[in-house]
C-alpha cells in the first residue's frame, strides 16, 4: 500500500525537487510537507497528473503558542479512480498564518477553508469568499487556537 | 356562448418566464424542512431560485475543541452527538482512529459486531431520511411507517448497548459488552419482517407518479461537479460515480462480505433517492451475513494498558483492578502520531484527523462530516430551480446539522 504512495511522492520530487521538503510515514498513511508558496502547484499536479480528483478533507491545527512554525494545514487528498490517500502538510508561522487557497482547484475546499479560517485564523489567499462559517462574524478570537479558553474569554451568560 | 371561452386564454395568460425582479427570502433556521437549524439566503425571481447562500452554525458546540481536553475515551459520548441519527458510524471512525494509533488488533468477534450494528444504524438512519424528505415534500404517510422500523432497530440497539439515540457501544479496542442474551433472535425477527416494509415504501412512494414527477430532473449535478464538490456516500453514488469506503478503502472486515453497490447516474434527486433505497436492501444482506458469523469469543484486544478489563477479572487479579483505576483516573498515554481514518457513513464519507503528542488527551481531533460537505454543494443543485424544489433537493442530500456544526 503505501510503496505506490511513495511512487507519488517519487514522482513530485522529480517533477521538482523543491516541492518535497520531506516525507513521513505512520501508520499506512505518508505525509508530505510541502513549502507553503508551492501548495497550489503541488496539489494542481497530483489532481492533473497522479488522478488525486477529490479533496477528501482540509484542516488546520495549532501545534501550540510556544512553536515555530505555529500552524500546520493537512490537505488529505483521495482518489476516486485508484483509492488512494496522501496527507500533505503546510507549516505556517505564526506572524505569516497565510497560505494561497486550493479553491481553484477543488470547490470543495472553498467551506474547509472558511472552517479554518473561522477557527484556527489561517488565511487564505484568493479565496472567493473568506468569511466566518461556524462562529458569528463578529466573534471575537480563533477557538481551536491552543491559547484561547475553552469557556472563551468572557462569562457565559445567557443575557 | 363559444366566444365567452374563447376570449379567457388571453385574458389569463400563464407566466412561465422571469418576472426580472429579484426579491430575498431567509428561509430558516426554524424551518422543518431544513433538518435541524439551517438558515439559506434565497435569492429568488419569482419563484425561480437565483441564488443560494447557506448560513451555518446555529447549532456550533465546539466540539473538535472539547475533544482536547478530554481522555480518548470520554471523547466517544461526544462523536454521539454529531450526526445524531447515525452515532454508531461516529463512534466507529473515533475509535478507529485511536486503535490506529494504537496499533491495536480487534479481535473477529468485536469486529463482527460493529459491522452489524453499523449496517442497523445505516437502516435506521436512511429510514429517517425517507420519512422526513417524504414528509418535506408533502407526503405524511411514510414517515409513520419508517419511524415504526426505526424504533425496532432503536430497540435492537437500546438492548445491547443501554442508549437509543447516543449509545457510545464501541470502545477503543473493542466493545462497550458483549451482546445480551436473546440479541440474535431480536435482529433475526427484524430481518424477516423488514423486507415487507420495504415493499410497503416502494408500494407507497417509489412506483408513485406524483414522487417520480417531484423528483425527476430536479437537482442535478453532474459526475465531475460531484467530484469536484467532494460529494461522498449516496449522493456521489447518484450521479454515476461507484465509490463506496466499505469496499474501496475496507474497514472492520467488510472485505469479506458480499454486497453491491448501487449507483445510478442521473444526478437528480430521483438517483439520489433510488440508491438509497437499493441501499437498504444491501445493508439488509449484510446484516444477515454478519449474524450467521457471529462466534463466540473475546470482545475486547488484548492490551490491557488502553483497555478496561472485564469487572470479573477485577475482583480477581490485582494487575487487572491497577489497570481499571489508571485508565479511569488519569487515562492511556497513546503514541505521538497523526492519522486520518474515513469510514462511510450513511451519509457519506466520515474521516476524523486525529494528531496524539504521546499523552492521554488528543493534540487535535478534527471531523469531516459527511454533511457539511454535501451541503456545500447546495449552491449548484438548487441554482435555476423552484423553491419548492429546494426542499426536495435538501431532503435527498440527507443532511444532520448536529454533524455540520459540530
Amino acid at each position: 500500500m503505501t510503496e505506490r504512495l511513495h511512487t507519488y511522492v517519487d514522482n513530485l520530487r522529480s517533477r521538482n525537487a523543491e516541492w518535497v521538503v520531506s516525507v513521513s510515514e505512520g501508520h499506512g498513511e505518508v505525509t508530505v510537507l510541502v513549502p507553503a508558496d508551492s501548495i497550489v502547484d503541488v496539489c494542481a499536479f497530483l489532481r492533473d497528473e497522479e488522478g488525486f480528483d477529490m479533496l477528501a478533507d482540509l484542516c488546520g491545527a495549532d501545534r501550540g503558542p510556544e512553536e515555530d512554525p505555529r500552524f500546520e494545514v493537512n490537505y488529505h487528498l483521495f482518489s476516486t479512480t485508484h483509492y488512494d490517500r496522501l496527507r500533505l502538510k503546510v507549516l505556517l508561522s505564526e506572524d505569516d498564518a497565510r497560505v494561497r487557497t486550493v479553491s481553484s482547484l477543488w470547490r470543495t475546499a472553498n467551506w474547509h477553508e472558511r472552517e479554518t479560517y473561522d477557527l484556527v485564523g489561517i488565511k487564505f489567499e484568493g479565496h472567493p469568499d473568506l468569511r466566518r462559517i461556524l462562529l458569528p462574524s463578529d466573534f471575537d478570537g480563533h477557538a481551536l487556537r491552543k491559547d484561547y479558553p475553552l469557556r472563551g474569554y468572557e462569562p457565559y451568560s445567557l443575557n | 356562448m363559444a366566444t365567452a371561452v374563447e376570449n379567457i386564454p388571453a385574458k389569463f395568460e400563464v407566466m412561465d418566464r422571469p418576472l426580472g425582479s429579484e426579491m430575498t427570502l431567509s428561509m430558516g433556521p426554524q424551518h422543518p424542512s431544513t433538518h435541524g437549524v439551517l438558515r439559506l439566503d434565497l435569492k429568488l425571481d419569482g419563484e425561480l431560485v437565483v441564488n443560494v447562500v447557506p448560513d451555518i452554525g446555529y447549532l456550533h458546540t465546539g466540539m473538535e475543541k472539547l475533544f482536547e481536553y478530554k481522555k480518548y475515551q470520554q471523547g466517544i459520548v461526544i462523536t454521539d452527538r454529531m450526526d445524531y441519527l447515525n452515532p454508531l458510524g461516529n463512534n466507529l471512525a473515533y475509535v478507529m482512529a485511536a486503535e490506529k494509533l494504537l496499533d491495536l488488533e480487534i479481535p473477529e468477534r468485536a469486529q463482527t459486531i460493529r459491522v452489524l450494528m453499523c449496517e442497523l444504524q445505516r437502516i435506521a438512519s436512511h429510514m429517517v431520511w425517507f420519512g422526513t424528505s417524504c414528509l418535506d415534500m408533502g407526503a405524511m404517510t411514510p414517515f409513520w411507517f419508517t419511524f415504526k422500523e426505526r424504533e425496532k432497530i432503536l430497540n435492537i440497539i437500546e438492548s445491547a448497548s443501554g442508549g437509543r439515540m447516543t449509545p457510545s457501544y464501541f470502545r477503543i479496542g473493542g466493545l462497550m459488552m458483549d451482546l445480551p442474551a436473546g440479541f440474535e433472535n431480536r435482529v433475526r425477527q427484524f430481518l424477516d419482517d423488514f423486507p415487507d416494509a420495504l415493499n410497503t415504501f416502494d408500494t407507497l412512494i417509489t412506483g408513485n407518479t406524483i414522487w417520480q414527477s417531484r423528483t425527476k430532473g430536479i437537482g442535478v449535478i453532474s459526475k465531475e461537479s460531484a467530484i469536484d464538490w467532494g460529494l461522498t456516500g449516496p449522493s456521489l453514488r447518484g450521479s454515476g460515480v461507484e465509490l463506496d469506503l466499505r469496499r474501496h478503502n475496507p474497514y472492520t472486515g467488510y472485505e469479506t462480505y458480499d454486497f453491491d453497490i448501487p449507483t445510478e447516474t442521473d444526478g437528480d434527486v430521483w438517483s439520489r433517492f433510488l440508491v438509497r433505497m437499493r441501499e437498504l436492501r444491501e445493508s439488509h444482506k449484510i446484516v444477515r451475513q454478519a449474524l450467521e458469523r457471529l462466534k463466540p469469543g473475546p470482545i475486547k484486544a488484548d492490551a490491557p494498558k488502553a483497555v478496561l478489563p472485564d469487572r470479573d477479572d477485577m475482583r480477581k487479579h490485582m494487575d487487572s483492578l491497577i489497570h481499571h483505576f489508571l485508565i479511569v483516573a488519569e487515562g492511556f498515554n497513546v503514541p505521538p502520531g497523526e492519522v486520518y481514518h474515513a469510514i462511510e457513513a450513511s451519509k457519506g464519507e466520515l474521516g476524523v484527523y486525529m494528531r496524539s503528542n504521546g499523552g492521554p488527551k488528543p493534540e487535535r481531533v478534527h471531523f469531516r462530516g459527511p454533511s457539511f460537505v454535501n451541503l456545500s454543494a447546495l449552491p449548484v443543485m438548487a441554482e435555476g430551480e423552484m423553491i419548492a424544489d429546494v426542499v426536495a433537493i435538501i431532503g435527498s442530500l440527507d443532511i444532520v446539522l448536529g454533524e455540520i456544526d459540530r
